[in-house]
């Protein structure tokens, strides 16, 4: 077993179980930390695919955005009784079974899947990953469609969600 | 060396971990919460086979951007809905917002 | 023109007549009776022209006058009908055109044609009198004229139309037309006054009777048409070889060994037995004196009654087919049996009758029986000879009495009594009221008694006797004298209480005689009653015999193949014929002379006791009849047709299929419609709304449970294709 495969093992099994803790969690506040812990483990998980930028996108995004987001939203919405008590509905051991089922029916097909057993090719050195990632957004034979198309997105995602929590005057 | 497959079913293990957080939680956060983890687990995967079958093309990457932009877009259109509508009814558990029944 | 075509135009006038007052001239009487009587007048015309070529063709018997016509096809061959003038024919027809034309001269004045509307009268009823004031301020009540005078000539028309068709015809077809049309005019006629229930109830016997009779003729009719495939009498009874073959095949089915002949021969003369009034069916004719008199004396004294005997002397040589060495075919014997029979039976009833028509009515029967006595014991030319004699006198005594009947009802509605006009106890003394209709009465009287040499009755009278006494048919010899004698007795016991005397009653007093339209015909009958007698003087008659040539008995007996043999004279018909007229005349003169007035019991009634009431009573035939047929057929109609067959079983059966059908319709609505054709489309509904109803709680409106149900079905999707699509290839 080398380093490698020991740093991915325990950065796995703590970011699953901060995911298992997210869904878990009696607490709100508890299972938004722990989804912070999780999305950090995948950051480390994103090192380890030689995907620098993203990494640090995914810290930045996500924890630094997205994680902070929901923590005020759920400030914004305490209920106090609501909080204590099992946070699973009624309906909680279909899901399970739904879940477990999957893992299992993907587990299966990874097992079918002779393109299962790549070797890790390592990457040139003239490769910048980088860069590439710069060019292929912004290129206009590549990617720059797409980039600005989620542009507009996240523009009306903005707009649209001004519009929705606004606090109405008439109502 | 890490094989493939191991990349591979930690994504899955997460994307049914937030599947269950999706389909069993109360809270409405929560399953924003659980909808963020699948939606995580996905970029690990795309990340994960870009860089063991198609390292030299950078589309992988471009997606996994992509995908962080939606889930962003997204986060920010659900909780400003779940906050909506806590105002309106005072609570965010799934449950109660059931106005859509026969 | 040619007598051929001649022959068929007797026949349009009276037909035309009817059709012509019953269209056209019904609202004018004037111009009806002037349709009526010229149409009589031409018919009698052409007959007397007829008569007049037929007497003066040597042999007519051999070639007669004929013409017809193929009419019916059957199969290959044709029934024809048409016309025929043979002696029998000629002289038939020459008392049918004179007959007629007498009457219905007299029905101008009958129906008191020229005299004002009654006060009351009404069509249906016999006219009652209309009151006029004359100059002094008095008021008289005169006869009045028949509200349904037109009518009364159509039907007579129609009627003597029937009767020149019998008689002119060649056919049993046309025959039994002529037959059928007079019956039905008998009918209407005898109903004439349709608003008295007497009248009515005798219309419908007259024509049930006659019926019955009718109905066995055309038996008769059939058998003999399937038998010989004709109908035409010359090709029957003018062929020897087929009048053999008819008495030499037995009857059909060997009915009682008589031969066809035989049974044919009776079959048809029961149709005379009905038509011509004998015994069974003779009590529709007395009752038919409910029409007014000028129908009786057309119907039953000069026409059809005539037509029943006509149409067997025509047969004579069918019945008489068979016949050995004088010895009678069994057809005969029934004839001559009846015949005789009825002669003396209705001469018996004659002897109480009362009333001056019935009289006369059951004279004619006897008269009749005469006939077909004579023609029953073979006596063909005598049986002709009396027909055509009786037509005339018969006709001659209806209409006097006729006449006489006027005269009481003219004094009747002077004085104002009310007296039955046509009971012979209320006349009297008429002979110095009424002169003419005495003197004509009286010949016609002394005719049909058969007084000596003068009234042709007793030339035809003793010819018969003289038959029947030559051929050895002593029975029926001593039967027709004592009937001759009681015709005699009846006779003058009439005469003597209608005219002789003093009048009985006011209105006796008061008769008048009647109009010229009236006495007319009745001084014309009366010539024609003593003069018809001159032409069938036997040869051997003591003194005037030969004088006059037998000619009717050369003319009539040249009818049939073999020309019969006129009998030997013999004293003691003679003799017997002398005393019963001479005898019986001067018998009912002195008993009847005693009778002075209305209450005056009948001189008869002590001698005879008990049996005078049975025979005023007719013998009680008509209660017999009423007892046997009658009631039963009612009971019949009414209780097992009526109330049993129709309204319990048939309509029964019918409220039962019914009931039954509503029945099943409510059970298959109950139980199978409304539960299952009904149920079945609600069910459907129902479930629909059941089936929602079950699925409806799965829209709970929480999305986690939304997203279940959304990825276990997905799962079970893919799961399931993933089996069928990858595992079993």
């Amino acid at each position: 077993m080398t380093a490698v495969q020991i740093i991915f093992l325990l950065v796995a099994a703590a970011t699953l179980g901060a995911g298992l803790l997210v869904v878990t969690a009696h607490n709100l506040i508890h299972a938004a930390l722990w989804l912070v812990v999780s999305l950090f483990g995948i950051a480390v998980l994103y090192v380890l695919l030689n995907a620098g930028f993203l990494a640090v996108a995914q810290v930045v995004i996500y924890i630094g955005a997205i994680a902070i987001l929901v923590i005020f939203a759920i400030m914004l919405t305490r209920k106090v009784a609501a909080d204590s008590g099992p946070q699973t509905n009624s309906n909680w051991g279909w899901g399970a079974a739904l879940a477990a089922a999957l893992f299992g029916a993907l587990f299966w097909i990874f097992q079918g899947w002779p393109g299962i057993n790549t070797a890790l090719q390592p990457l040139s050195e003239s490769q910048d990953t980088v860069v590439q990632l710069g060019q292929a957004l912004l290129a206009p034979d590549e990617y720059l469609l797409v980039f600005e198309v989620a542009s507009v997105l996240l523009l009306a995602a903005l707009i649209g969600s001004i519009m929705i929590a606004r606090v109405r005057k008439d109502s | 060396m890490i094989p493939l497959s191991w990349y591979l079913i930690f994504a899955a293990a997460l994307f049914c971990t937030g599947l269950f957080g999706v389909l069993a939680r109360k809270n409405s956060i929560a399953i924003l919460m659980g909808i963020e983890l699948m939606l995580n687990s996905v970029n690990v995967n795309l990340v994960a086979f870009w860089r063991y079958r198609t390292p030299e093309t950078i589309t992988g990457q471009v997606f996994a951007i992509i995908v962080f932009a939606v889930a962003a877009a997204e986060v920010a259109v659900g909780l400003a809905l779940f906050i909506s509508i806590y105002r309106r009814r005072n609570t965010v558990v799934a449950d109660e917002i059931n106005l859509l029944k026969w | 023109m040619a007598t051929e075509t001649l022959i068929w135009l007797l026949l349009v006038p009276p037909l035309l007549a009817f059709f012509l007052i019953v269209l056209f001239t019904n609202r004018s009487n004037r111009l009806s009776h002037i349709v009526g009587v010229g149409a009589a007048f031409l018919s009698w015309l052409g007959s007397m022209v007829v008569f007049y070529r037929a007497v003066t063709t040597e042999h007519l018997g051999e070639h007669p006058f004929a013409s017809s016509f193929n009419w019916l096809a059957t199969g290959d061959t044709y029934l024809s009908i048409g016309l025929l003038i043979d002696p029998l024919t000629a002289v038939t027809l020459f008392f049918v055109a004179w007959t007629i034309l007498m009457i219905f001269l007299y029905s101008v004045g009958y129906h008191n044609f020229g005299q004002p509307k009654g006060d009351h009268d009404r069509p249906g009823l016999p006219p009652h009198g209309a009151t006029m004031i004359d100059a002094h301020g008095h008021s008289h009540t005169v006869p009045s004229i028949e509200p349904m005078y037109a009518r009364f000539f159509a039907f007579i028309g129609l009627f003597a139309f029937g009767m020149y068709l019998l008689v002119l015809s060649d056919n049993l077809v046309t025959l039994f037309v002529g037959w059928e049309i007079m019956g039905l005019c008998s009918y209407l006629l005898i109903g004439f006054w349709y608003g008295k229930e007497s009248a009515r109830a005798a219309m419908v016997k007259a024509f049930l009777t006659t019926r019955i009779g009718d109905m066995f003729m055309l038996l008769g009719i059939a058998y003999l048409y399937s038998f010989t495939g004709t109908l035409s009498f010359r090709d029957i009874l003018y062929n020897q070889e087929m009048l053999n073959l008819l008495a030499s095949t037995p009857a059909v089915g060997g009915f009682l060994g008589l031969s066809a002949a035989g049974l044919i021969g009776i079959l048809l003369f029961f149709g005379t037995v009905g038509k011509s009034a004998q015994f069974p069916l003779h009590v529709w004719l007395p009752d038919a004196m409910e029409g007014p008199t000028p129908v009786s004396a057309m119907i039953h004294a000069a026409t059809m009654v005539s037509a029943g005997v006509y149409m067997v002397i025509r047969f004579f040589p069918l019945l008489s087919a068979g016949m050995e060495h004088g010895h009678l075919t069994t057809a005969m014997t029934v004839l001559s049996v009846v015949g005789a029979f009825t002669a003396l039976f209705a001469a018996t009833i004659a002897l109480a009758q009362n009333d001056i028509k019935r009289v006369l009515a059951y004279s004619t029967i006897s008269q009749l029986g005469y006939m077909i006595a004579a023609l029953g014991i073979g006596a063909y030319v005598a049986a002709a000879f009396h027909l055509i004699t009786h037509a005339f006198f018969k006709a001659l005594l209806f209409l006097g009495s006729g006449s006489v009947i006027h005269g009481m009802e003219h004094g009747v509605l002077h004085t104002g009594e009310h007296v039955d006009p046509q009971d012979m106890y209320n006349m009297g003394g008429l002979r110095k009221k009424m002169p003419i209709t005495f003197w004509t009465f009286l010949i016609g009287g002394f005719a049909l008694s058969g007084f000596p040499l003068v009234t042709a009755g007793f030339w035809s009278k003793d010819e018969i006797l003289a038959d029947a006494w030559g051929h050895g048919h002593y029975i029926v010899f001593g039967v027709l004298a004592l009937a001759a004698l009681l015709t005699a007795f009846y006779t003058m016991r009439q005469i003597t209480l209608t005219f002789l005397g003093e009048p009985r009653t006011k209105a006796a007093e008061h008769a008048q005689e009647t109009p010229w339209t009236m006495t007319l015909p009745l001084s014309i009958l009366a010539v024609f009653a003593v003069v018809a007698g001159w032409v069938g003087i036997p040869e051997h008659f003591p003194g005037i015999g030969g004088l006059i040539p037998n000619w009717f008995n050369e003319f009539v007996g040249g009818t049939l193949l073999e020309h019969p043999v006129a009998v030997d004279f013999n004293f003691i018909p003679l003799l017997t014929s002398l005393v019963v007229a001479l005898g019986g005349l001067w018998a009912g003169w002195t008993v009847y002379s005693r009778v002075k007035t209305v209450e005056t019991v009948d001189p008869l009634k002590p001698v005879l006791g008990g049996f005078h009431t049975v025979l005023k009573n007719k013998y009680y035939f008509d209660e017999l009849y009423e007892k046997i047929f009658i009631r039963p057929a009612q009971w019949l109609s009414a209780t097992f047709a009526s109330l049993w067959m129709d309204r319990t079983v048939i309509d029964g059966i019918l409220h039962g299929v019914a009931a039954f059908t509503l029945q099943v319709g409510s059970a298959l609505l109950r139980y199978f419609d409304t539960p299952v054709v009904n149920g079945f489309g609600n069910q459907v509904g129902e479930s629909a709304k059941k089936l929602g109803h079950l699925l409806r709680p799965i829209q709970t409106g929480r999305i986690q449970q939304y997203m279940i149900l959304a990825l276990v079905s997905v799962a079970t999707f893919s799961a399931l294709f993933y089996y069928l699509l990858v595992y079993t290839r």
